[in-house]
């Protein structure tokens, strides 16, 4: 498949430092016995000093395993990479001490409190035994986890252990900061609270890459966004530009009988009308806004069409999907492991 | 920047002995946070005692007479040890699963630190576990007669043991994918080692055709040896090496244990990245 390019690849919103990742060509496969499965499919990626690249896609994409090769824990099968100027195979000791990872899930020792967990991360790596302590101190209070730091990290909510994990990824102060779906399982309020956490990251000046299944998740917090499908990258650009190409927000209608679909679908009229039979849904691009719903809704009501809903959507992951791929994603309909591991208590 | 301006990490044997003890002192953190893991395993430990000594003990003839629990004590001190191997590749899984290992194995630490550090907890946890469990059969009858020597001795093979079983663990922690099927690897192994051995009863009780199992089996020749070094009743069944130089035969089995378990140990966990 061809990589849409939204925006030309030297991109202008990207801050205009060197680049930090450069990953040419990288090809993973996992074998089993019986299987085989084609995780990373040729996959090129850039990310400039200064710059938070959101790396978005659908369950079972290839983001971690993208991010676990990027990280050192992973050898690809072809291609090649540098983080720093540094070969992720060959030089991978001394990159480390460069990078900060936090993992999908919440990797710290549940029966070691904050503080302790902290503390053993900057010692490993290779903080003496006082500048480990001062950082420690230094990032329970910028993660908010002060009051807590000496209770076992068991007893944190979803939303403080993910700000331990990323306060254990900082430890060592990494020129470079790796997150694995950061918010996959929090709760909206937890969500936002991590955003903030990394905003702060990226106001220090950090450089960025994280993967997510949200687009508005990377709207929030990438400067550009490349999408990954089956292992490779399909679209790349700014998330003004992706949602531009799949036409801003849209409205959906859910009309009470199917057999009105077909009438409400010429009333609205234009071939960007999309209908879901099953759910007796109806999508159509809003370009006018919240003037247009209420036009909508006028239209229906005079030719008496009942709605059991209607509402402005913003695009999706899955809208972003529909269009490149002509497909929607395949991770809607199943509770998705990913999702679930985040969500342990 | 330049790859040149990198600092390296401090590198050698010094990190390596720095980053093992952090390790350890995590596990051992651990310890003191869950004291009912320790706790359960002693009292597990008592519960084979009082089985033993008191259910089962009288109907258990020892040739060659002596105190039957003089001769049950050493068999327990060896199964707790063996027993520990599967906490040991329990734990493993654990931190596999949970993502530990992972951000470990994206630090600038000793590579050999995460496994080094937890066969260095294992020695550490298992000796405060035996000292606990030689009072408990001091209290209960069980003494060593053959001097200070002969104690530190039986202890130190105890320990060498350990520190193999721990390789065995960890290598089985790594080989599994769940905390279930860890446990019950360990299980399918560790018990028909601990029960077709002479830990409990004499081999001169087994059938004939499972005696050379259990008089070579290495549960057995590790409770000879510290029977033999503290004075402990140690009737045997068969005149043959084994019988006859428990301790070399322990030494031996300990040997082959760690040269076969640390590679594989190493290896698996080389191959996480693959
Ligand atoms: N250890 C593994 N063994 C076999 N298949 C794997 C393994 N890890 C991931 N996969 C498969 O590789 C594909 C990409 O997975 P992953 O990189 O985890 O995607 P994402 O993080 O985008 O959800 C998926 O089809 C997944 O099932
Ligand atoms: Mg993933």
């Amino acid at each position: 498949m061809q990589t849409e390019t939204l925006a030309p690849p030297e991109r202008s919103v990207s801050t205009g430092g060197k680049p930090v990742i450069v990953a040419e060509g990288l090809v993973k496969i996992y074998r089993g016995r019986k299987t085989e499965v084609r995780a990373l499919d040729g996959l090129d990626l850039t990310v400039n000093e200064g710059s938070v690249l959101g790396l978005l896609g659908p369950n079972g994409a290839g983001k971690t395993t993208a991010v676990r090769i990027l990280t050192t824990l992973l050898q690809a099968d072809a291609g090649h990479a540098t983080v720093f100027g540094l070969d992720v195979v060959k030089d991978a000791q001394r990159l480390r001490s460069l990078i900060g990872v936090s993992g999908q899930y919440a990797a710290v020792d549940e029966h070691l409190t904050g503080r302790e967990n902290l503390i053993l991360f900057g010692r490993l790596y290779q903080l003496t035994k006082h500048d480990a302590a001062i950082r420690a101190v230094e990032l329970l209070e910028q993660f908010e986890l002060t009051e807590a730091a000496d209770r076992p990290a068991k007893t944190y909510s979803g939303g403080m252990r993910r700000r331990l994990d990323l306060a254990s990824a900082l430890t060592g102060r990494p020129r470079l900061l790796v997150l694995d779906e950061p918010t996959t399982g929090l709760d909206p309020r937890s969500r936002i609270g991590m955003w903030e956490a990394i905003r702060e990251r990226v106001r220090a000046g950090a450089t960025l890459l994280l993967t997510t299944q949200y687009l508005e998740e990377a709207d929030e917090l990438a400067d550009s966004i490349a999408v990954v499908d089956h292992g490779r990258i399909i679209a790349r650009g700014t998330a003004d530009q992706l949602k531009s190409q799949i036409g801003g927000e849209r409205i959906e209608v859910i009309v009470h009988r199917r057999s009105d679909l077909d009438r409400t679908r010429a009333l609205l009229g234009g071939e960007e009308v999309s209908v879901h039979d099953h759910l007796r849904r109806i999508t159509i691009p809003a370009s006018g806004g919240a003037q247009r719903l209420v036009e909508v809704v006028r239209v229906l009501g005079d030719e008496g069409i009942e709605i059991d809903d209607i509402g402005l959507r913003r695009p999706t992951l899955d809208d972003v999907f529909l269009k490149l791929t002509g497909r929607a994603t395949e991770n809607n309909d199943e509770s998705g492991d990913d999702a679930g591991e985040g969500k342990q208590p | 920047m330049s790859a040149g301006t990198v600092p390296v990490a401090g590198g050698g044997l010094k990190q390596a002995v720095t980053d093992g003890w952090l390790i350890a002192w995590r596990h051992l953190k651990r310890v003191s946070r869950i004291p009912e893991l320790a706790i359960m395993m002693i009292i597990q430990s008592i519960m084979f005692v009082l089985l033993f000594a008191f259910v089962f003990g009288g109907a258990i003839p020892l040739p060659g007479g002596g105190s039957y629990r003089e001769f049950l004590l050493p068999g327990i001190y060896a199964q707790t040890i063996v027993f520990a191997s599967s906490i040991t590749a329990v734990g493993m899984v654990d931190d596999v699963s949970k993502g530990l290992l992972d951000r470990f194995r994206s630090l600038p630490m000793a590579r050999s630190a995460v496994l080094s550090g937890r066969a260095i907890f294992d020695l550490i946890y298992q000796f405060g576990i035996l000292i606990v469990l030689m009072a408990s059969g001091y209290a209960v009858g069980w003494a060593w007669h053959d001097g200070f020597g002969n104690l530190l001795a039986g202890i130190g093979l105890l320990l060498l043991f350990v520190f193999a079983m721990s390789w065995v663990g960890i290598w089985i922690g790594l080989s599994m994918r769940t905390v279930e099927s860890a446990q019950q690897v360990g299980f399918t192994v560790i018990f028909p080692l601990t029960f077709i051995s002479n830990a409990f009863v004499p081999l001169a009780s087994l059938p004939s055709w499972l005696r050379p199992f259990a008089e070579w089996n290495p549960v057995s020749t590790l409770t000879s040896s510290i029977r033999e070094l503290w004075g402990n009743p140690n009737p045997y069944a068969t005149e043959n090496f084994p019988s006859e130089h428990p301790v070399v035969m322990t030494l031996i089995w300990i040997g082959i244990m760690i040269a076969i378990f640390a590679p594989l140990g190493v290896r698996k966990y080389r191959n996480l990245s693959r």
